[in-house]
């Protein structure tokens, strides 16, 4: 008796809707920018740009991150004008006061493809796709769940599930159903330096320039607190010589 | 203490008018302090320079931070991205929050393990519980400022206990927020809160300092200072010692705020507020998350409850018990009756000492965790644990207990004979 109620009880923990709802584990990639001494790939930040760009950005907004930041990952000067001329800002004001169009400069914010929250619903089927400035830090062990959540869409949602209007299965989305159809197969872009454009490699390079479009600064940051650290160990290791020849006359 | 002479003439003229040099080298320098202190009192240095880093990261901060609801959440983002060392700034800060708490709370725990509440130091001890106090307003506040989703929730969370004052409670919230829910009025009153009430800590440091140097300090024995041979000089003695404490503690502090600055943090405060979007699960940071515990403890069923039941909600209680488990540290030199500070001389004492940290400790746990399913349970029987610790333990021990002999003083346990064996017995 007293087990079936265990077991009941056991059940019942199991299926609740609460747990239902948790995000489900998502597996751990090895990534450059792990690690006290991480550093971006910049070759995969670059690639991964290039599916941004071409994949991403027609629907995810990247507002936080400038064009003239992307010098900070390989591109030249150059290159960087170039990109910004490609898209269109509105800038106030000419002479006459009327706001004009002009091409982008490196000093302008990435352009977001909606001009608002409501026009990004209004194209997307009443979802909102997220901007994705921020997307590896927003989330629970955020790299790993961009990466998982970008190949975890299977051929067919497991049996038995039925899915709301315009949703998808995607295994690792919360509740699993994504308003997100898949976004990246395979073969989505040609790559410059003749990398294969798998699905694992197009996620897995579009998450490191997420990656690093999240914290900019990872590369400083690491890169001084290994010296900070190295210059603290040994400072503290003299500050302990210090005090115990001090402390020597003192009967403790 | 005779007066110091100074040699250099400038120093001399000022401190004849205003003693200033003098008072310094009788607080910081000359100042008599046990010779006995062990590296569990680094905590309290540790804690005003922590007070000091975050009020000069926390100025740099407010010359780049916007209090607006429109551009609160994007001025961080320049803070890390574009101003010169502004995440260095930033992590500091943040991450400075949280060491301060740990900080504060081992400082505490030490209190009451070494009984350095008791009489005479009652006044220094109540002092820092309004410090601690104080400290926790200034970090809820502050972790509102960021205006992520966290930070929306949160102050909304909490804003809305007050709503559980009987018949002003809802007139309260609204004052409080300076509107009809948390907006732009609730972030710029809180950011100039925020900016204010560290020079109010800083003041309550000072006051506490002041109590400090009056009674000197308490120590590992609990037994008061007999005379010179009891004490150091507090130079250079204890400034080489927490010197040394200062270097061990900003590798631990620097080590998060360079590999992992987010990990005290919670993701979703990445997300910038949307009021339309409740996250799953509201947490607070996690050095409030025993307080929040005791707050969800307080249901309609909870046998704590049922006696007053009849007098308030269960919401209305959760929140006088969570004011209360702070408060009830004011009453705590009166609550102990035992005539011994030290836990070292409380054999009993010292395990309850230890059954309250890990009380402590599951609190925080549970506070961690959604009010679901056995979390219920564990956070109630924890609750009630808490005070009972107060209000039954530590008032019976305080008779029942019987302490172990006390050394006759400091230096006594400490000054060996010529065998190079203690001459009393040291009482760990």
């Amino acid at each position: 008796m007293r087990n079936t109620v265990l077991a009941a009880t056991i059940l019942a923990f199991a299926s609740s809707p609460g747990l239902a709802a948790e995000a489900p584990e998502v597996p751990e990639q090895d990534w450059s920018f792990d690690g006290l001494f991480g550093t971006f790939d910049r070759a995969s930040v670059q690639r991964g740009f290039q599916v941004y760009k071409q994949v991403c950005s027609n629907c995810h907004a990247l507002r936080f991150v400038a064009y003239r930041n992307l010098e900070a990952i390989g591109f030249s000067p150059d290159q960087v004008q170039a990109i910004a001329a490609e898209y269109e800002v509105q800038d106030c004001c000419d002479d006459d006061g009327e706001p004009f169009d002009r091409p982008a400069i490196p000093a302008d914010a990435f352009v977001s493809p909606f001009p608002n929250e409501k026009a990004a619903r209004a194209a997307n089927n009443g979802a909102y796709p997220v901007d994705l400035s921020l997307i590896t830090k927003a989330r629970a062990n955020g790299p790993d769940y961009v990466y998982a959540l970008l190949t975890g869409y299977p051929e067919e949602p497991p049996e038995g599930v039925e899915l709301m209007e315009g949703m998808y299965y995607n295994e690792y989305f919360p509740g699993h159903q994504i308003a997100m159809a898949q976004p990246l197969w395979g073969d989505d872009v040609e790559y410059a330096d003749g990398t294969e454009a798998t699905l694992e490699q197009e996620a897995k390079d579009v998450t490191a320039f997420l990656s690093w479009a999240g914290s900019p600064e990872l590369e400083d940051r690491k890169r001084m607190g290994v010296k900070v650290l190295l210059f603290l160990i040994v400072f503290t290791g003299m500050l302990y010589a210090v005090k115990r020849k001090i402390w020597s006359d003192v009967d403790h | 203490m005779a007066a110091k002479t100074w040699n250099n003439p400038v120093v001399a003229w000022v401190d004849e008018r205003l003693p200033i040099f003098s008072m310094m080298n009788s607080e910081l320098v000359d100042y008599p302090t046990p010779k006995n202190l062990n590296y569990w009192w680094n905590f309290g240095s540790l804690a005003g320079i922590v007070l000091i880093l975050m009020i000069a990261t926390g100025v740099f901060l407010a010359m780049h931070y916007t209090a607006h609801v429109d551009y609160a959440f994007a001025s961080i983002e320049r803070i890390n991205r574009d101003v010169n060392y502004g995440w260095l700034m930033r992590n500091l800060h943040m991450n400075g929050a949280s060491m301060f708490f740990i900080v504060v709370y081992i400082h505490m725990f030490r209190g009451l393990y070494y009984g350095s509440y008791k009489a005479p130091r009652e006044v220094l001890w109540m002092l820092g519980v309004v410090i601690l106090l104080a400290m926790m307003a200034t970090a809820f506040m502050g972790y509102v400022l960021p205006w992520g989703q966290m930070s929306f929730w949160g102050a909304t969370v909490i804003t809305n206990l007050f709503s559980a004052v009987p018949i002003v409670g809802e007139d309260l919230v609204v004052w409080l927020w300076g509107g009809f829910s948390v907006d732009n009025a609730t972030l710029t009153r809180f950011f100039a809160l925020h900016y204010l009430l560290p020079f109010l800590i800083f003041g309550l440091v000072f006051l506490h300092l002041w109590a400090l140097h009056v009674k000197k300090s308490n120590n590992p024995l609990g037994i008061d200072i007999q005379g010179p041979q009891d004490t150091i000089p507090f130079t250079p003695y204890y400034t080489a010692k927490d010197a040394f404490g200062l270097g061990a503690f900003f590798i631990f502090f620097l080590f998060f705020v360079f590999f992992y600055p987010d990990l005290f943090g919670h993701p979703d405060n990445y997300i910038e507020a949307n009021p339309l979007q409740t996250p799953p699960h509201i947490v607070p940071e996690w050095y409030f998350l025993p307080f929040y515990a005791i707050l969800r403890a307080f249901t309609p069923d909870y046998i704590l409850f049922w006696p007053i039941s009849w007098l308030m909600s269960a919401k209305l209680a959760g929140v006088i018990a969570m004011f209360a488990s702070v408060l009830i540290l004011l009453f705590l030199p009166w609550l102990d009756r035992s005539p011994v500070r030290s836990a070292r001389f409380r054999p009993l004492y010292k395990q309850f000492f230890w059954i309250f940290v890990a009380t402590c400790i599951l609190l925080g746990y549970v506070g961690g965790k959604p009010a679901e399913g056995i979390y219920i349970p564990i956070g109630q029987a924890a609750t009630a644990y808490y005070f009972a610790h107060f209000l039954v333990i530590l008032p019976l021990l305080g008779y029942f207990e019987k302490p172990k002999p006390l050394p006759a003083s400091i230096s006594a346990p400490v000054t060996k004979s010529p065998s190079g064996k203690p001459q009393a017995a040291p009482a760990e």
